[in-house]
C-alpha cells in the first residue's frame, strides 16, 4: 500500500521537498546541519554562533510565548477562581459562571461542525478531483478568499443579511421538525439564534477545513487512482477507494481544526447571537446561551475589579479547550505523516 | 474482407452504447433548473425557493436518466458529481452574498469625508474613519515589525539549524499556537502589561502585542515553506565557495526566497488586520485621532465598525451607515492586500520555486 506512493512522491520531490504542510525535509536538514557541526569543531566564525543563536533564539521564543499566554491568563485568573463566590458575576462561584458559556461554546461549534465537514469534504474533493485543472487554483482562492474576511464583517453581515432572511426557514423547522427538542421554538423572530450563529461559523471555518482535506487528497498516489480507474471504477468508486480512506486522517484532522477555530471565534458570535445566561438545546428561539469568546467581547470593556479576573479566567479555560483540541488535531497530522509516506 | 464488416457496427456501439453523450448532462441540468425556476416562480414560490426546487430536481433527473442509459454505478456517480459540484457552489453563496451586502450598504458612506474626518465631536450625520484607519495602520504595522523577525528567524531555525527534540516541538507547537482563539491573544497582551500598568490599561502597542501572537505562526509557516522551496545546490554552491553559514543563509536562502517571504508576510498582514477581539480587550476605542502608540486609547477600523454598529449614538442610522462603509473600508484593504500578495508570488517568484 505504502510501497507505490514512496516511489511516487518520492521521485520527483526528493530535491525541493513537496509544499504543503509537509514537516522539514530530510534533504534541505542534512547537509547544512553536517556543515554547521564541521564548523563549530573548527572553532570560532562568530557571525555563525550570533546568527545562530538568534535563530534557535527565536524558536525558543515560540515556546517562551505559549507558556506565558497560560503564566499570565492563570496569573490574572487566579483571583477569580479562588474568590468568595458571592463576589463573582452571578454569585454562586466561578463553575457555576463558566458552565452555560461553555455549553454554548461546544454547541455553536458543534453546529458549525457538522455543517461545514461534509461541506469542506465536498469543495476539496471538487477542486482537487473535479474541476478542471486549469482552474482548480483560482477556485481554491475564491475558498480561501473567505478566510480573508475580518470576523466583524461576517458579524454585519450575519446580523442584516442572514438573520432576517432566514427566519422563514425557523418558522419551517418549529412547524414540520417541532418535535425534535432543537427545532422546539418558538422562532425567533429576530433569526439570532444559536443557530444562525453555528452557520455564521460554519461558514468562517470551511476555508481551513477544505484547505487541510484539499491537500490530504491531492496526496493520493497516483498510481492508486490510476490503477482503480484502469481497473474499470467509475470517478466516485475510485475517490471512495482511494481518496477517501488515504485521506481519512487529514479529514479528522481538519474538521478539528476547524473545530478549534469554531471555539474561539469572538466577534461574529458577539454580534450574531442575542445570548442570555442559560443552557438550552433549543437552536431557533430567541433565548441562547452565550460562549466563552462572545462573553468576553461583550462584558470586557464595562467591567471592572473581581470580573475582569473573572472573564480572564473563563478565558484561561477557553485557551485550555482550544489548545488540547489543536495539539490533538496537529499531533494527529504528525503521526499519519509518520507512516503513510505521502511526505518521503 | 466480407465477414469483417458485420462485426464492425456492434463493436463500435458497444463502445458508445451505455454512455451518455457529452452534451446529455449538461442539458438534463440546465432542462431540470429552468423547470425547477419557472414552475417554482409560476406558482408564485420566492426566488430562492424556486431554485431549491430546480436543485433538487437535478439531484433527482440526473441519476434517474443516467440510470436508463447507463446502469446503477455511473447513475450514482453522476449523483455524487452533482453533490459535490453543489458543494462548491454553496461555499460560493457566501463570498458573492457577502460582497454584495457590504458594497451595497458601505458605498453610501464611503467617500473622501469619511477617510479624511475622525470622529471627534460628530453626532449624528457625517464623521468618518480616519482615526481607526490611522489606528489600524500603525498597530498592524507594529505587529508587523515584531512579527516579522521573530518569524523570519524561527523559520530559519526550523529550516536551516533546527534538529531533534526542540525543532520538532517548536513545528508542533507553531502549529498549535496558530490555533490561539484571538481573544485569548487579547487577553494575554492585557495580563501581562496590566501587571505593570494596572487593569486600566489600554495603549496601541499592547494591541500589537497581541496580534504578534496571532501573526508569528502564520509568518512562520509560510516563510518555513519558502525556506524549503529553496534548492539545495544553491546553498552548497555557496559554501563551496568558502561562503560561511550566516552569509549563506542571509544573502543566498533567504535572498533566494524573498518573493515568497514578502507574499507570506502580506497575508499574515490581511490576517490579522481584521482581528477584532484582541483590540477590544487591549486597545479601547476613542473618537480622535491619536498617533501615539505607547500611550492612550487608539481606535481601529475593526473596532470602529463594531462601535459604530452597537453604540450607533443619538441618531443609531448615521452610525450603522458608518458601520458598513468601515467594514467595506476594511474589506477594500484585506482584499487588495490579497491581491498584492498574489501578484507579489505572480511576478517575483522564482523559476526554481515551481
Amino acid at each position: 500500500m505504502t510501497k507505490p506512493a514512496t516511489a511516487q512522491s518520492g521521485t520527483p520531490s526528493s530535491d525541493p521537498p513537496p509544499g504543503g504542510d509537509s514537516p522539514r525535509g530530510t534533504s534541505t536538514g542534512e547537509p547544512p546541519n553536517a556543515e554547521s557541526r564541521r564548523r563549530g569543531r573548527s572553532g570560532k566564525r562568530i557571525g555563525d554562533q550570533i546568527f545562530s543563536g538568534t535563530a534557535v533564539g527565536a524558536g525558543v521564543l515560540i515556546l517562551v510565548t505559549l507558556a506565558a499566554v497560560a503564566a499570565f491568563l492563570l496569573y490574572e485568573g487566579l483571583p477569580a477562581l479562588v474568590a468568595d463566590p458571592e463576589e463573582l458575576p452571578g454569585g454562586e462561584g466561578f463553575i457555576a459562571y463558566v458552565t452555560p458559556l461553555l455549553f454554548g461554546t461546544v454547541l455553536a461549534a458543534v453546529i458549525a461542525l457538522v455543517v461545514a465537514t461534509p461541506l469542506a469534504i465536498g469543495i476539496a474533493l471538487f477542486i482537487s478531483h473535479y474541476a478542471p485543472r486549469r482552474v482548480a487554483a483560482g477556485l481554491g482562492y475564491l475558498v480561501d478568499l473567505l478566510a480573508a474576511v475580518p470576523s466583524v464583517v461576517y458579524g454585519l453581515w450575519g446580523i442584516f443579511f442572514l438573520a432576517p432572511n432566514i427566519v422563514p426557514v425557523y418558522q419551517w423547522l418549529e412547524e414540520y421538525l417541532g418535535f425534535i427538542p432543537f427545532f422546539a421554538g418558538p422562532a425567533s423572530a429576530t433569526g439570532r439564534t444559536m443557530l444562525t450563529a453555528g452557520l455564521v461559523l460554519a461558514v468562517m471555518i470551511l476555508p481551513i477545513m477544505t484547505a487541510v482535506n484539499r491537500e490530504v487528497f491531492l496526496q493520493t498516489p497516483r498510481l492508486q487512482e490510476e490503477a482503480s480507474l484502469a481497473l474499470g471504477a467509475t470517478r466516485w468508486e475510485m475517490i471512495r477507494m482511494t481518496v477517501l480512506p488515504f485521506g481519512r486522517s487529514g479529514i479528522i484532522s481538519g474538521s478539528m481544526l476547524g473545530l478549534g477555530r469554531a471555539l474561539g471565534e469572538t466577534l461574529a458570535v458577539a454580534m450574531v447571537l442575542s445570548a442570555s445566561d442559560v443552557i438550552t438545546i433549543n437552536l431557533i428561539d430567541s433565548v441562547n446561551s452565550s460562549t466563552i469568546a462572545a462573553n468576553i467581547a461583550l462584558d470586557f470593556p464595562e467591567s471592572s475589579g473581581l470580573a475582569v479576573n473573572a472573564l480572564i479566567a473563563t478565558g484561561l479555560v477557553l485557551f485550555a479547550l482550544t489548545f488540547v483540541v489543536n495539539f490533538a488535531a496537529r499531533a494527529v497530522v504528525a503521526r499519519r505523516r509518520d507512516f503513510s509516506g505521502a511526505n518521503a | 474482407m466480407t465477414t469483417i464488416t458485420p462485426p464492425r457496427a456492434p463493436v463500435t456501439s458497444s463502445l458508445t452504447s451505455g454512455v451518455l453523450p457529452k452534451w446529455a448532462p449538461w442539458a438534463v441540468v440546465s432542462g431540470s433548473l429552468s423547470v425547477g425556476l419557472v414552475g417554482g416562480l409560476g406558482l408564485g414560490l420566492a426566488l430562492p425557493l424556486s431554485l431549491v426546487i430546480g436543485v433538487l430536481l437535478v439531484m433527482v433527473a440526473l441519476p434517474a436518466v443516467s440510470w436508463q442509459v447507463e446502469g446503477g454505478r455511473r447513475a450514482k456517480d453522476r449523483f455524487v458529481t452533482v453533490l459535490v459540484s453543489l458543494a462548491f457552489a454553496l461555499a460560493m453563496l457566501p463570498l458573492l452574498s457577502l460582497m454584495i451586502t457590504v458594497t451595497q450598504n458601505g458605498i453610501h458612506r464611503f467617500d473622501g469625508t469619511f477617510l479624511s474626518s475622525d470622529m471627534r465631536g460628530v453626532l449624528g450625520e457625517g464623521g468618518g474613519a480616519l482615526h481607526a484607519i490611522v489606528g489600524t495602520l500603525m498597530i498592524t504595522g507594529a505587529a508587523a515589525l515584531i512579527s516579522v523577525p521573530v518569524g523570519v528567524m524561527c523559520a530559519v531555525y526550523l529550516v536551516e539549524y533546527g534538529k531533534g527534540r526542540l525543532a520538532r516541538w517548536v513545528t508542533l507547537l507553531v502549529d498549535v499556537m496558530t490555533g490561539i482563539p484571538s481573544i485569548v491573544a487579547g487577553l494575554f497582551a492585557f495580563a501581562f502589561f496590566a501587571i505593570f500598568f494596572g487593569p486600566s490599561i489600554r495603549f496601541g502597542l499592547g494591541g500589537a502585542v497581541a496580534l504578534s501572537v496571532l501573526m508569528v505562526p502564520v509568518v512562520v509557516r509560510s516563510v518555513e515553506e519558502m525556506l524549503k522551496l529553496v534548492p539545495n545546490e544553491l546553498r552548497e554552491a555557496s559554501y563551496a565557495l568558502g561562503v560561511p553559514k550566516w552569509r549563506t543563509v542571509l544573502r543566498v536562502v533567504l535572498r533566494t526566497a524573498a518573493p515568497g517571504i514578502a507574499t507570506g508576510v502580506t497575508i499574515a498582514i490581511a490576517r490579522v488586520i481584521g482581528e477584532t477581539a484582541p483590540l477590544l480587550i487591549i486597545t479601547g476605542s476613542t473618537t480622535a485621532t491619536n498617533w501615539n502608540l505607547f500611550d492612550g486609547r487608539m481606535s481601529s477600523l475593526p473596532i470602529f465598525t463594531y462601535y459604530s454598529y452597537s453604540i450607533p449614538g443619538a441618531r443609531p442610522e448615521f452610525g450603522v451607515e458608518r458601520a458598513w462603509a468601515a467594514a467595506l473600508t476594511l474589506f477594500v484593504i484585506v482584499m487588495g492586500l490579497n491581491l498584492v500578495a498574489r501578484l507579489i508570488s505572480r511576478f517575483f517568484s522564482l523559476p526554481t520555486s515551481r
